[in-house]
């Protein structure tokens, strides 16, 4: 993973304008990504209302919110208060942990956790452990750390499998294999996984069934056979020494079963402070997220059990940059992210660049602050350009189940690029002109303000050239679009629903 | 100073002035339907898991009818119930579960609104190895084990013992968003819904 950054934006990213050019040029993925955010959100909203119209409105919501509404501000008061009392809680957490047979462990940074997770390796001497799914292992660079100390990390989620074995990055938090199709897939699978594993069965079709299938053979072999695995959580309850982990395959059940050894990187703002907090979290996360109302498989486990799973339990406590987010008074609501990806799913600007063009592990408008606030501003042009890929146009605000106020933070962020660049050769305008320029080279110039959101502008313009085209796969070199900013024609067309 | 000083130190240094926030309000909570255990049914249904409702003293027939396909059955200890042929698990290494066609088992409480079933692996149940590797799980949720939704299941679920929320059949939608049931846990979930009232506790 790059540079100084703490969550690791990847090498060699360009910034975002120019990624996001980039990425606008991609058909293929323009189009998957749009059918996905579309049913995702499709079905998302069928489930708030389900909330709402299940929810008495007398009694349980005596301010007459409606049921989703309070559901979130629940959720939302459940993270506020586990952050705002955070260092009681995580001595608790790691005071139940130890009394459950867990092995705590606390890292400052990624470097410090990678570095646990590979000891315990060493000590069992495992060449190989299967991952579940987990931001927070990408964010630190747990794979290529291991690597690196001769250990190969499996990831066992099908998208994670599918973007490893390509050797690709993933696009989407919840879908990061979104930006290929099933024909790409059967092809990535022929190719590779015979070289790491069960090789896929000849005559392998291309509907997602039969790559599903194949993904099933080639994984049971490594579970079956693996000693160790790393997860994540999450949610961590403080009280109980409790970690809980939300999937839909099963593979997280086979890693954090079978294995004899099972280390856990959990960010320091997993915290919830009761088991009965849970609550508002379980029923938030999988509506949110996956559009369902609850997900196939969560897992919960406090240290040990004797019997049942592995008999020896690591949770690495992982810092990373989440105090000096914690710090931020703006942007402390960050930590409250349950990365449900909801965010994204409605994002203008995400909906038409994807995940790469955010050069980092969070995509999408937490993204866009959670890399500033992680990281800090001022030391690298790309994490200093993601405050701008925003339109500001609210949506991400009005889905997130834990209400973060992404649009606020966005604007405090961006006062604080500016700040942050004062008094350096270029002035904080300067920079942000110049990605400006790279995204809007070809397109004159133009005000400043509201055009440089290049990306959202150019959604803006072509949905206003063509009425009736909503998504516009496929559409090209366009004639010169009217002027109207994005933020008007957002308002005029609902989003581009209209 | 160690990591775990200097974490804990940076976290309070973080909060400086930070004042507590005040209790969370409760979660809003849903309006009961007439027939919970029949919500559940359909909510369990809608995952596109198998389930059906039986009497007691039909039980153990309908448990064989849904375990047909299977010709290798594996049952935990403790199962309150005769399942022909079955073997019971004794510490079956992974790879000898593999054998197994098939698992039937208790269930600790189902959750209504949601349709999920939760397993706290006591007896009955099994270590949570049993009912993930074979393709099959037969699970049987006494009516009386259905609550409304996941307050009520935290309620009486002991955090201190590992559960599984089994809600449908493992799936995927990670290629073009195509749902696809099946792809590491049991591929076949089916529930029965005994009528009788075994108490939760
Ligand atoms: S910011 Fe909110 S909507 Fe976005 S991923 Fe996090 S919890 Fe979900």
């Amino acid at each position: 993973m790059g540079g100084a950054g703490v969550t690791g934006t990847f090498v060699g990213m360009p910034t975002f304008p120019v990624a996001a050019r980039r990425a606008l040029g991609d058909a293929q993925l323009r189009h998957n990504l749009g059918q996905a955010t579309a049913t995702i959100r499709a079905k998302r909203q069928r489930l708030v209302e389900e909330v709402d119209a299940a929810v008495p409105t007398s009694a349980a919501d005596p301010q007459g919110l409606g049921g989703w509404e309070a559901l979130r501000r629940a959720g939302a008061a459940v993270k506020e208060a586990a952050l705002r009392s955070l260092p009681e809680h995580l001595e608790r957490l790691e005071a139940e942990l130890v009394a459950n047979g867990a092995t705590v462990h606390w890292a400052r940074d990624a470097a410090e956790a990678c570095s646990v997770v590979a000891a315990v390796a060493r000590a069992h001497g495992v060449r190989e452990v299967v991952k579940v799914k987990s931001m927070v292992t990408q964010e630190i660079g747990l794979n290529e750390a291991l690597e690196a100390e001769g250990v190969a990390a499996w990831e066992t989620d099908l998208a994670e499998l599918i973007v490893q074995l390509d050797e690709d990055l993933p696009s989407h938090i919840l879908v990061p294999a979104i930006h290929r199709n099933r024909a790409e897939v059967r092809e990535i699978f022929l190719r590779r996984m015979k070289e790491v594993g069960r090789a896929a069965p000849d005559g392998l079709g291309d509907e997602p069934a039969a790559l599903a299938a194949a993904a099933r053979s080639h994984l049971r072999e490594k579970f079956l056979s693996a000693r160790m695995a790393v997860s994540g959580a999450n949610f961590a309850v403080a009280e109980t020494g409790t970690l809980v982990v939300v999937e839909s395959e099963g593979n997280g059940r086979m890693c954090l079963t079978l294995p004899e050894v099972l280390v856990s990187v959990v960010g320091i703002e997993k915290v919830v402070p009761t088991w009965e907090q849970l609550d508002p979290m379980l029923r938030l996360l999988p509506r949110s997220s996956t559009g369902e109302r609850m997900n196939p498989y969560t897992s919960t486990w406090s240290g040990t059990a004797a019997g049942d799973g592995p008999g020896e339990v690591h949770v690495v406590l992982l810092d990373n940059g989440r105090t000096r987010a914690l710090a931020d008074e703006v942007g402390r609501q960050a930590l409250r992210c349950i990365r449900c990806s909801a965010c994204l799913n409605v994002c203008p600007v995400y909906e038409r660049t994807g995940g790469h063009a955010y050069g980092s592990v969070y995509p999408g408008p937490i993204g866009a602050i959670l890399n500033p606030l992680l990281n800090g501003v001022g030391h690298d042009d790309q994490v200093d350009s993601l405050p701008y890929a925003s339109t500001l146009c609210g949506a991400c605000f009005e889905v997130c189940p834990v209400r973060i106020d992404i649009p606020s933070v966005l604007v405090d962020q961006r006062a604080q690029v500016v700040d942050a660049h004062r008094g350096r050769r270029r002035s904080g305008e300067a920079v942000v002109m110049r990605l400006a320029a790279a995204t809007l080279a070809d397109e004159g110039r133009l005000g400043f303000a509201e055009r440089f959101t290049g990306v959202g502008l150019r959604a803006a313009r072509r949905g206003a050239g063509w009425p009736g085209l909503r998504r516009w796969t496929g559409a090209r070199d366009l004639p010169r679009p009217p002027r109207e900013s994005f933020r008007a024609w957002w308002r005029r067309t609902g989003g581009g629903t209209r | 100073m160690s990591a775990r000083e200097e974490v804990l130190a940076a976290v309070r240094a973080a909060l400086v002035g930070v004042v507590p926030a005040p209790d969370p309000p409760r979660a809003p909570q849903v309006r009961p339907p007439r027939d919970v255990v029949a919500h559940f049914a359909e909510r369990v249904a809608d995952y596109r898991a198998v389930v059906e409702r039986c009497a007691r003293d039909e039980l153990e027939a309908r448990v064989a009818a849904a375990l047909a396909p299977a010709s290798t059955v594996v049952v935990p200890p403790g199962l309150d119930l005769a399942v022909a042929g079955a073997v019971e698990d004794a510490g079956l290494a992974a790879r000898e579960l593999e054998e197994f066609e098939a698992v039937v088992t208790r269930a600790r409480v189902g959750i209504a609104e949601t349709g999920t079933i939760v397993l706290d692996h006591g007896p009955g149940q099994g270590r949570r190895a049993l009912t993930l590797v074979p393709d099959r799980h037969v699970c049987v949720v006494a009516a009386g084990q259905v609550v409304l939704d996941v307050a009520d299941a935290l309620a009486v679920l002991d955090p201190r013992r590992p559960q599984t929320w089994v809600s449908g059949p493992s799936a995927t939608s990670d290629i073009e968003l195509e749902r696809v049931e099946g792809v590491h846990g049991p591929r076949t979930l089916h529930v029965i819904v005994v009528d009788d009232a075994q108490p939760l506790d």
